[in-house]
């Protein structure tokens, strides 16, 4: 679709606090995903997963090094290159490992939030929501609240909300740890499936070795320094 | 999609018991005002309908409304007499407590000058004004007398023949008006023993006189009733109202009276403004602060609950940066709420008012310029309130939506 790279990172460093309290959470972490990839990381707890997923997400700056999106430098050091808010909106869905939803909005509102702050009108963004959640399987439960919602549900109406404004870059931090492992392959199975379809780089923390075949690419995380793990996918 | 009204939708009980609560106080901070322009109005009111160009009272005093005047009687007829005095009448006003059907009740009885005044300028609400220069009463609905009823005082019997709303004295007890003679035997009414004592008195005091004992013709005189002696002055009045004839200058005949050495002169202004420096004046500063007090605490508590709400929304908050709203999203979400608990708290402190304020024992008047007023001043504080939440709100990053 395009020939830049969907995410690229090039040298993430990111040290908490300062002095006795230093921490450093991330090394020189570098990482190339095409579009339509979709990149499993793995690695310990305090590996610093999510301390890489969130920098690439604009949402916690790295110390050093820079992140391009779609070809672009968004994010130099610490410097913002572009409005960030504006640019996750309008390239990025986010999928956590669980409260993605907002209480107070049913799963239909939750979903079309994120296209009417994307400047969708009402009407065509109600339509869109209840598409994306019908695509996912839970139309039936559009208008419950998140508390009414069963864990996989939950996934789903977050899954349908990241994937609202199409983005080219989807990123998620251990979506399945809440699910059960069937659940959980589903939607790491839709990751895939939308990745492919939308052309979009997917980025998946996970803990879920079962599920790696349905990975492109896996990299694995220890001590804040990326290397890819491609050896250690198990017979698909 | 309006993301204030979900979230209090989602909230609705607490955000409703809430507003309630600024709701009653603004509803008090209302009713404060009003009981205040409830006591100007009161105070004055008398003093505006009685259709009076100016009051002849007691040298160096404010004035019966005020404090106790004295003015002989005879001085409805000097005035009378002065150049450009169209009417001239007594004024007779007092406050009496009484025992009424085991109940003390207070009433303020003043004497309408029969038979140039019977009442027609009162404000009636049911019966009529007098038809008879004795025995009929025209009493104020907070008497919580009735149309026809007979109420004893003194010696004699009176019947409410006229019901009036609102005529009460600036204390607050109901008036009730009477012919001017009645309203003087109210007031001089004394124990038959106490006359008795009286004119034994009377008797021995003029037997001590060398005139009483040669001419015994008089101590008989003195025996009798006061009314009936000519040197005994008839009881006193308390002011003299007097109007100007057209065409004449008020402050002319205002001048001539008050060169007089035994009276002042104060124009219908002048009484007004006595009246409401005087006793009005600490009432107004009283509520003011009050009012004051009350609208701050309103306000605190109003960002107080504003704040939680946010509190309580910071993970949704993060989460929505997250996904690329705009501060602006954010913060008009909690001013929204802000003005919707400020609005809906105002309308139903205003309703609940209207429906309770008419069952105080006293005037509460909700004017147009003070609800104007306290609106403005509630918007004011729905705004303020909010910035405590909506500082927290901008200060949350929207990585610890994934904490
Ligand atoms: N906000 C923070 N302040 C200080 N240290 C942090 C912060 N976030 C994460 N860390 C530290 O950085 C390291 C990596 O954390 P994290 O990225 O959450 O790892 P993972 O997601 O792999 O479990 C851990 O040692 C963690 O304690
Ligand atoms: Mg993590």
């Amino acid at each position: 679709m395009n020939d830049h790279l969907a995410i690229e990172t090039d040298k993430l460093t990111k040290v908490y606090g300062s002095g006795n309290t230093e921490v450093v959470a991330m090394r020189e972490a570098s990482m190339r995903v095409r579009p339509g990839e979709v990149v499993a990381l793995l690695g310990p707890s305090g590996s610093g997963k999510s301390t890489f997923l969130t920098a690439v997400g604009l949402i916690n700056p790295p110390t050093s090094g820079r992140v391009f999106i779609g070809g672009r430098l968004v994010l130099d050091g610490p410097h913002a290159r572009t409005n960030l808010g504006k640019f996750r909106r309008r390239h990025m869905g986010f999928i956590f490992q669980k409260s993605n939803l907002i209480p107070f909005l049913n799963a239909r509102e939750n979903v079309q939030i994120a296209l009417q702050l994307n400047g969708a009108t009402t009407g065509a963004a109600r339509r869109r929501a209840m598409e994306l959640l019908d695509y996912l399987g839970v139309a039936d439960r559009a208008g419950n609240y998140p508390s009414m919602l069963s864990g996989g549900q939950q996934q789903r109406a977050a899954v349908a909300r990241a994937l609202a404004n199409e983005p080219s870059v989807i990123l998620a931090d251990e979506p399945t740890a809440a699910l059960d492992s069937h659940r959980g392959r589903q939607v790491m199975e839709l990751f895939a499936k939308v990745a492919h379809e939308n052309d979009a780089g997917v980025i998946v923390v996970t803990h879920d070795h079962r599920a790696l075949d349905i990975f492109d690419t896996i990299y694995e995380m220890e001590d804040g320094v990326i290397r890819p793990m491609q050896s250690a996918v198990p017979s698909a | 999609m309006n993301l204030a009204a979900k979230d209090i939708r989602h909230n609705l009980g607490r955000f409703a018991l809430t507003t309630i609560g600024v709701g009653m106080l603004l509803m008090i901070v209302m009713g404060m005002g009003g009981i205040y322009r409830g006591i100007i109005e009161d105070a004055t009111l008398l003093i505006d309908h009685i259709g009076a160009d100016m009051w002849v009272v007691q040298r160096d005093t404010r004035g019966p409304l005020a404090e106790v005047s004295r003015v002989p009687s005879n001085l409805v007829h000097r005035v009378a007499a002065v150049p450009g005095v169209a009417t001239s009448r007594e004024f007779v006003y007092h406050t009496i407590q009484r025992e009424y059907e085991g109940k003390p009740i207070r009433i303020a009885v003043l004497g309408l000058s029969w038979p140039t005044d019977k009442g027609d300028w009162l404000p009636l609400v049911a019966g009529r004004a007098l038809r008879q220069n004795h025995f009929e009463m025209i009493a104020d609905r907070t008497l919580r007398l009735e149309l026809g009823e007979d109420i004893k005082l003194g010696r004699e019997t009176y019947t409410i023949v006229g019901l009036t709303a609102n005529m009460i004295s600036s204390a607050g007890d109901g008036i009730a008006f009477v012919a001017t003679s009645d309203a003087m035997a109210i007031q001089f009414d004394a124990a038959g023993e106490a006359v008795r004592l009286e004119r034994e008195a009377r008797r021995s005091r003029g037997e001590r006189y060398e005139v009483g004992r040669q001419q015994p013709v008089l101590l008989e005189q003195a025996y009798k009733s006061s009314a009936e002696i000519p040197p005994i002055a008839p009881p006193q009045m308390s002011a003299v109202l007097v109007t100007v004839a057209p065409g004449h200058d008020a402050e002319q005949v205002a001048a001539t009276i008050a060169a007089w050495g035994d009276v002042t002169v104060h124009t219908r202004a002048d009484q007004r403004e006595l009246l409401l420096e005087g006793n009005v004046e600490k009432v107004r500063r009283q509520i003011g602060l009050f009012r004051i007090l009350l609208t701050v605490i309103a306000a605190i508590i109003m960002a107080l609950i504003l704040y939680t709400l946010t509190l309580d929304k910071l993970h949704s908050i993060a989460l929505l940066k997250l996904i690329g709203a705009p501060s602006t999203v954010i913060v008009g979400m909690i001013l929204q709420q802000a003005l919707v608990l400020g609005v809906l708290g105002y309308g139903i402190g205003y309703l609940v008012g209207q429906r309770i304020f008419p069952q105080f024992p006293r005037r509460v008047i909700l004017t147009q310029d003070d609800l104007m007023q306290l609106a403005a001043i509630v918007l004011a504080i729905s705004v303020l309130s909010s910035l405590l939440g909506i500082w927290k709100a901008m200060r949350i990053s929207p990585n610890e939506a994934i904490a």
